[in-house]
């Protein structure tokens, strides 16, 4: 979240699309609730009718898989009705930049398209600059190469006739959510997007967020209270998870994970510390290689020297072009590309998309070890269904692990918050905390390397400090400054003279010349020689708008709301009087400020306003969205492997033929797989029913944490298959009675709940329906409970973050 | 009237049966054996283990997009409650009325009394019988954590504030305020229970759009013949020791 769960209430209009938060993030409704107590509106878009959108004041419907089309026709609403808050998109985000000749757009295709390499050459999508090369700019938004001309042509093709016809949402639902949300626009007014896998989990996941992204810019609605774009996170630690790189392709604190290319620390620090020649523009990450050095010397202390790179040779790298993603991972492993496996606090068995294909994956490794708390359908695979355990070579080790209340440490939370929780039992018996797990099999890695006087490149596991265990266990505390960071030497960093030892104070402190070590530099100032920032827990509220900012941390530097520099006027006033993020309270003098004075939240850099109060531009300042090169937020995001706006595609499995808005059916660039288990069906008779997984509020995840537990099961006993009255009754389908859902790629036995809330759609003139299964359960546990929908999701992947594509697939349903 | 009261708003009542769960935590209720019988209601009603009860029921809203209706179901603490009144003869003390909380509470002498009866007495369809024993339970609006200066469970549990309970009064005043605030949104909305009962809801639509039982009325008029004679006949033998006292006086 670039804003946290208490803000929600500040919203004038929450917009709940692509997830379902009512019943998988309950809590958040205490602030949705608040938000509608005082005035604003709700808006629920979903496929099927859910216990969110039966709290709403606007409900409509779309066919899964159509979410850009549905706000690719938002965008041009907004801008055909002048509904952009247009201070803030001129001066705020890049839509007055000038987009260089190579960028064009036809048929569905950026330039830069290679056809062979199914990949776009990003490098088409560049701006003009002037002679000092710095990108041009009009800020009259009518250079017809401006960013803001583009997007207008891009999207004016989501007319709602159009729209209309592939989403399947009648066209005065459309124009009434059109025409709710975008009143956001106004200065002072504020909307908020609450989504999650609903949208992420698509072969166009990372564009169904940037449409919004672009949304939520052109209405002036990041940075300011009530606004941002919100990811509703699927476990309580996700957030933290991702800071800390548990994704193959960055490091803690989102640097960069090195590639083959990039032989050495310089050569690595020099491809990811981005450049500007605009004397405005903060560049943040320019700070890159005082983030990246202080992680090595938190790997390998005293053992990482500035002759050896820091131990930057020490670590993995990417081979060039190749993606090492779940996805990919479980394809090799399904190829026999690998033979060991950890499957740590997971259940690839029933989360996966395309279980059938994990599961024979497992059977081909020699050994697998399974942490967890329960058996589940992943450590159990070799007795599954369908499994012969005789012929079945891979020995299985479990591991029992403690729960999350049996250990302390920090969760950080969906709005970026580290909160410190203390231990409230034990374990039982011999479950030890992940945390004792990892420490004893790193070391016990050590003494083997050690001892081995034929050991290959021992250097990475003998090196590493590991110290993070005090009398054998493993110490919370000692992990949790570490990942803050320690100064090395006695040293003076900005005038301020530190001692080794000390805690960083913050990531401004930060050095790349081995002085200083932080195991991620967003975190760095959250255990500091203050205290432990994220065991605080005052319920004071100083700003109004419900910061809290002395309860608990929250990166980065404690900041709540992120942009927020973007939440003022140029001479740094509130865009909201009512609700101010910060504000701009220096001296001021002959009409100009002569002190700098910001109250409020932490401001996104504390440099002074962009003008004085006399109207004159000050020098000594910076653009608000400091992460981007250029100081402005990306309406037009060339980072993309997909393109710099977005564009509707078909989901890789898709009930049509052809759609409306390009030759082009899919996303060019999509992932997909190549085994005799990747099949996929795309308007197929055999499969004509669009179908969708979910989850419910009794359980999480596989279930492997609530199917154990009778009270929850007592709630959702069973799999269950939704769908509408129309369906079941074309199929002599009864309410409660079993059946059969089967996809291209597998089948499950579901209980069908035949319902009002799920309806056809006319998509195209042509009758389509949906349905929607829970992925909660596993033959494991109970024996009657049904087995994991994802026996029937396809292996196709969004090409930026390689997510599957879970929420849009075809099957065909039977009576059982 | 003093004593306490819940007040459950229904519109906000996201159905998470945060509540439901509670109530077993805290009551130590085993979980019943369930299937999905094609609604997310489940269990299917409330019995001896199961006191609290999250009701779902779904319609074709008048804009032609579906309504869903979720009812918290629990016993509502009548002031007076029918099922004490039918117990007395047959079963003395075994329904009490807390006099802190004005909590209706089954003891165990409520045995000696037929279980049908106790149920047939309810005009909300509450009070359910052990399979094979004879006892008898319900909600006990969690007395002992309300002795302690807790909420009741389900009150504690609950995200959204659908959920309350408080002093009679100010859980009617907050009703009261609730229904001002509805009406804009649901001009159908009413309240429940104000006269009569310790559990106030506010319901956005008909009563039955929730439940068959959602809203009763327990007042003499409506009440059921069999009730009405059992009151009668308590009245005559309260009048008849009366008689007897002045008799003994006069003598």
């Amino acid at each position: 979240m670039t804003n946290h769960w208490i803000d929600i209430r500040n919203s004038d209009c929450i917009l709940i699309m692509g997830s379902n938060a009512a019943e998988n993030h309950p809590i958040s409704f205490k602030w949705v609730t608040e938000a509608m107590k005082r005035g604003g509106k709700l808006i629920s878009v979903d496929p099927r009718f859910t216990r969110t959108s039966s709290k709403a004041d606007f409900y409509t419907a779309l066919r899964s898989g159509t979410d850009i089309a549905f706000l690719g026709g938002m965008i041009k609403y907004i801008l055909d009705n002048d509904k952009y808050f247009k201070e803030y998109v001129a001066e705020y985000t890049n839509a007055a930049f000038i987009v260089a000749d190579d960028y064009d757009f036809n048929d569905g295709l950026f330039s830069g398209f290679d056809a062979e390499k199914r990949k776009y050459d990003k490098s088409k999508w560049g701006f003009v600059k002037d002679a000092n090369g710095v990108s041009k700019r009009d800020r009259t938004l009518q250079d017809p190469r401006s960013v803001f001309q583009l997007i207008k042509k891009h999207y004016s093709r989501y007319d709602l006739d159009t729209v209309s016809a592939i989403t399947g949402t009648p066209k005065e639902d459309l124009a009434k959510v059109y025409e709710m949300y975008s009143a956001t626009g106004l200065q002072g007014k504020a909307g908020t997007i609450m989504y999650a896998m609903g949208w992420t989990q698509h072969t166009v996941g990372v564009q169904n967020i940037r449409t919004m992204a672009i949304i939520q810019l052109l209405l002036g609605n990041m940075g300011v209270a009530g606004g941002g774009v919100n990811a509703l996170r699927g476990e309580s630690n996700v957030q933290g998870s991702t800071d800390h790189c548990i994704l193959f392709h960055i490091w803690p604190g989102y640097l960069k994970t090195p590639k083959a290319s990039q032989p050495s620390l310089a050569a690595y620090n020099k491809k990811y510390t981005p450049k500007t020649n605009d004397p405005l523009s903060a560049n943040w990450w320019g700070n890159y290689p005082k983030y990246s050095v202080s992680l090595l010397k938190s790997f390998f202390g005293d053992k990482g020297t500035k002759a050896n790179d820091f131990g930057y040779n020490w670590l993995p790298k990417l081979e060039d072009g190749k993606s090492y993603s779940w996805l990919d991972l479980f394809d090799a492993m399904y190829r026999g590309e690998f033979t060991g496996f950890f499957a740590w606090g997971q259940n690839p068995a029933g989360s996966g998309a395309n279980a059938n294909k994990t599961r024979d994956g497992l059977a081909k490794l020699d050994w697998m070890v399974n942490v967890n708390m329960f058996d589940n359908e992943t450590g159990s695979f070799w007795k599954g269904p369908g499994m012969d355990p005789k012929k079945i070579k891979t020995e299985v080790f479990f591991l029992p692990c403690a729960n999350s209340m049996e250990k302390e440490g920090s969760i950080t939370n969906s709005g970026r918050w580290m909160q410190w929780r203390y231990k409230a039992a034990n374990p039982p018996a011999q479950a030890w905390p992940d945390g004792q797990i990892l420490m004893k099999l790193g070391k016990t890695l050590k003494y083997l390397y050690k001892k081995d006087k034929n050991a290959v490149f021992p250097e990475p596991i003998v090196n590493l400090k590991w110290d993070y265990s005090t009398h054998g266990e493993f110490d919370p505390h000692k992990m949790a400054k570490e990942i803050n960071g320690y100064f090395l030497k006695d040293i003076t960093v900005k005038g301020k003279k530190f001692k080794k030892g000390d805690l960083v104070p913050s990531f401004a402190y930060l050095k790349a010349d081995g002085s200083t070590s932080s195991g991620n530099w967003l975190y760095c100032n959250s255990y500091t020689n203050k205290g432990n920032m994220a065991a605080r827990r005052s319920t004071v509220d100083k700003s109004g708008i419900g910061l809290y900012s002395n309860w608990s941390w929250c990166w980065p530097v404690n900041r709540r709301i992120i942009y927020n520099r973007a939440s003022v006027d140029k001479q740094g006033n509130p865009w909201d009087k009512k609700h101010p993020v910060i504000q701009f309270k220096g001296k001021v003098e002959n009409g100009k400020y002569v002190s700098k004075k910001w109250v409020g939240d932490v401001p996104d850099g504390g440099w002074y306003p962009m003008q004085n109060p006399d109207g004159t531009d000050r020098k000594d300042t910076k653009y608000p969205f400091i992460m981007k090169p250029e100081g402005h937020a990306h309406v037009f995001g060339p980072g993309r492997a997909d393109g710099p706006f977005s564009e509707h595609y078909e989901p890789i499995e898709c009930p049509v033929k052809e759609q409306p808005f390009s030759g082009q059916l899919t996303n060019p660039v999509a992932v997909t797989y190549s085994t005799n288990m990747d099949v996929y069906k795309s308007d197929d008779p055999k499969y004509p029913i669009v179908a969708s997984t979910y989850r419910v509020c009794e359980h999480w995840q596989t279930g492997v944490m609530t199917r154990w537990q009778p009270w929850l099961l007592e709630t959702e006993p069973q799999l269950f298959v939704e769908m509408s009255t129309q369906l079941a009754g074309s199929k002599g389908i009864k309410n409660g009675e079993m059946v059969v859902v089967e996809s291209a790629r597998g089948k499950v036995k579901a209980v069908a709940v035949v319902t009002i809330r799920f309806r056809p759609f006319d998509i195209q003139g042509k009758t389509v329906h949906q349905v929607g299964l829970p992925w909660h359960y596993g033959w494991v546990y109970p024996k009657d409970g049904g087995d994991s929908a994802n026996l029937l999701t396809p292996s196709a992947g969004d090409p930026n973050t390689r997510i599957p594509e879970t929420k849009a697939f075809m099957v065909n349903i039977r009576k059982a | 009237m003093s004593g306490k009261a819940f007040f459950i708003d229904t519109t906000v009542c996201t159905a998470c049966r945060g509540c439901q769960i509670a109530c077993k935590q805290w009551n130590q209720l085993p979980a019943t054996k369930t299937y999905n019988w094609g609604s997310m209601q489940n269990p299917k009603d409330l019995s001896f283990d199961t006191y609290k009860l999250v009701r779902f029921q779904e319609h074709m809203g008048s804009n032609n997009k579906p309504v869903w209706y979720f009812f918290p179901d629990q016993c509502r603490h009548c002031v007076e409650p029918p099922c004490k009144e039918a117990s007395e003869d047959d079963a003395p003390g075994g329904i009490i009325i807390d006099s802190q909380t004005g909590a209706v509470l089954y003891t165990d002498k409520l045995k000696k009394m037929k279980a049908a009866d106790v149920i047939e007495s309810c005009p909300f369809n509450i009070p359910k019988a052990q399979k094979g024993t004879g006892y008898m339970s319900k909600c006990n609006m969690c007395v002992d954590r309300v002795h302690n200066g807790l909420l009741p469970a389900c009150v504690k549990t609950c995200p959204t504030g659908a959920m309350n309970f408080g002093d009679r009064d100010k859980m009617a005043a907050l009703a009261k305020k609730g229904l001002a605030a509805a009406k804009s949104r649901f001009p159908k909305a009413t309240l429940t229970g104000l006269e009569d009962l310790r559990v106030f809801y506010l319901l956005a639509a008909e009563p039955k759009k929730y439940y068959t039982y959602a809203k009763v009325d327990v007042l003499p008029g409506v009440m059921d013949r069999k009730m009405a004679m059992k009151k009668i006949g308590r009245s005559l033998k309260d009048l008849s020791k009366e008689w007897q006292i002045i008799n003994k006086l006069a003598s």
